[in-house]
């Protein structure tokens, strides 16, 4: 439903506002974080990196977008990091040799089919349990009350038995881990 | 303009616990127009951090979803002739009109817009929340015209259309008064909602208490307390008693929520399609009476017709801009 709101397709080639580029960005370029992600993993070495790289090629696409919209995102996004990484590499005169050698094979995955959107809807709700189980437990319990409950943070400080800050704490680890969960997959 | 961001002084996981932290500071009730500046301020400082936070939002706004793993409350297949508001019978007022009523209620106003004056509104499905200067804060629910005057004399807002929640700095000098129409809301140390529908105007306090004043069908104002919920026509007003429960789920669309109890589907459908573009139209009487008991979130359309479909065995036909349900 509050796709529809958002489905006006863009121009390509015209300069984006800021609530579109917003918009582009979370339909288009979001949904690809798990195979970006792993992408990432099989081409870089040090795992310990991945979080940086992909905020990295986040910035550059998202800069690119509000002066130009691209015309398809996926290839756009994975061309992105394939730059940033061969610009790595050159720079830390490092070279992981299969980032080089899986280079080529990009090009074919770019070419597949992106997810079909009403699967997408249809597994959404699953999805979300899923990522919710994954949660530590206290943490979870307060997203539950949240969410699921509606109550607001003092409410669930007095059920809980914990400060109003320790609420706060879980919520927003409680909000990294579920986008970790729902964008990029198996994220640590 | 690559360059400089390689200096960064936060690496990717702090700035992400930031924007998370930002996040969970805007869902509290404090959260001021100050507090917005200076998250604006901090998106502006580097596209990292606008990143991060538009990923965080999407992805918090998602689980909204998850309000409907609240189970289907039993009452879904209670008996038909249940209907949604005869459980709180009203008991305290019920008063005929004594004069005759002109103002007709839910017609477009016309109105001079004196400069001092704001005027706010939101489309179908919008919601939004102002933070005054004096320190009450207007939360608008959709479709929602309001028009503000606040000077160093006086606080009035009206209610043009729509609905309304308000939290209200009190001042005693200076009472808050909310008009819609001919009626007039007077805050005495609140928190209130008013809601102007076609044909009446609801008004709910959840905190302190106000003066409700309907002329044409009482002479003196109603005070009304916390958890009084008062409806007045053109002919008469009610006022019942709610417990606080029933208060914060009848304004669940300050969370995006509407819940339903013993709710019947005619009046779940139209509560629905006050927020939706697409509507949903139940045909048949029948189908009309049946109850339901759940949480939807506002936008919730589809769903709806799913749940009637698939819990109630009613029968669903999407037409695109109107979903119809039928026995």
């Amino acid at each position: 439903m509050a796709d529809t709101e958002n489905s006006r397709e863009n121009v390509a080639g015209k300069p984006m506002t800021a609530p579109e580029t917003r918009a582009w960005f979370v339909r288009e370029v979001l949904p690809l974080e798990a195979m970006l992600v792993r992408y990432l993993r099989h081409n870089w070495r040090d795992k310990s990196d991945i979080e940086d790289l992909l905020q990295d090629i986040y910035v550059r696409v998202y800069e690119a977008a509000k002066k130009q919209l691209p015309d398809a995102a996926k290839p756009f996004v994975f061309t992105t990091a394939r730059n940033l990484l061969i610009n790595r590499v050159r720079r830390e005169h490092v070279i992981p040799i299969e980032a080089v050698a899986d280079l080529d094979a990009l090009d074919i995955a770019i070419d597949a089919p992106g997810p079909d959107r009403n699967v997408i809807a249809r597994d959404e709700l699953r999805k979300l349990q899923g990522a919710l189980e994954r949660l530590p437990p206290r943490c979870r319990e307060v997203v539950v009350k949240r969410r699921i409950e509606g109550l607001s943070r003092h409410e669930i400080a007095i059920a809980m038995g914990i400060t109003e800050d320790t609420v706060s704490a879980h919520l927003t680890d409680g909000m990294c881990a579920l986008a970790d969960f729902l964008y990029g997959g198996e994220r640590p | 303009m690559s360059e400089a961001r390689e200096t960064r002084p936060m690496s990717a996981k702090e700035i992400k616990t930031r924007a998370a932290q930002w996040l969970e500071r805007q869902e509290r009730s404090d959260w001021s127009e100050k507090d917005r500046a200076e998250l604006d301020e901090w998106l502006a400082q580097s596209t990292a951090h606008e990143v991060a936070y538009v990923r965080l939002e999407s992805a918090w706004a998602r689980t909204e979803r998850l309000v409907v793993l609240r189970p289907l409350l039993p009452e879904q297949i209670a008996s038909p002739e249940r209907g949604g508001r005869k459980r709180f019978s009203p008991v305290l007022i019920r008063v005929a009109a004594a004069f005759a009523f002109v103002a007709v209620l839910g017609a477009t106003s016309y109105f001079m817009l004196q400069p001092r004056d704001r005027l706010y509104s939101t489309p179908v499905g919008g919601r939004e929340t102002l933070s005054i200067a004096d320190g009450t804060r207007i939360e608008l629910n959709t479709n929602t015209v309001l028009r503000a005057r606040m000077t160093t004399d006086q606080r009035i807002v009206w209610l043009d259309r729509g609905e309304a929640f308000f939290q209200v700095k009190h001042d005693a000098t200076h009472p808050f008064i909310v008009m819609i129409g001919e009626h007039r809301v007077t805050d005495i140390g609140t928190q209130f909602s008013v809601r102007r529908g076609s044909k009446d105007v609801q008004v709910a306090v959840t905190q302190g208490r106000v003066t409700f004043d309907a002329p044409g069908v009482a002479s003196q104002a109603a005070l009304l307390k916390q958890g009084d919920v008062a409806i007045a026509s053109a002919q008469s007003m009610s006022v019942t008693r709610k417990s606080t429960q029933a208060l914060s789920e009848e304004l669940g669309w300050r969370r995006g929520l509407i819940v339903f109890r013993h709710t019947t589907l005619a009046d779940a459908a139209a509560e629905l399609n006050r927020y939706n573009r697409v509507k949903l139209i139940v045909i048949d009487p029948v189908a009309a009476k049946r109850t339901i008991g759940a949480t939807f979130r506002t936008s919730d359309v589809e769903l709806f017709a799913r749940v009637a479909e698939v819990a109630l065995g009613l029968h669903v036909t999407d037409r695109g801009n109107e979903i119809e349900i039928s026995h």
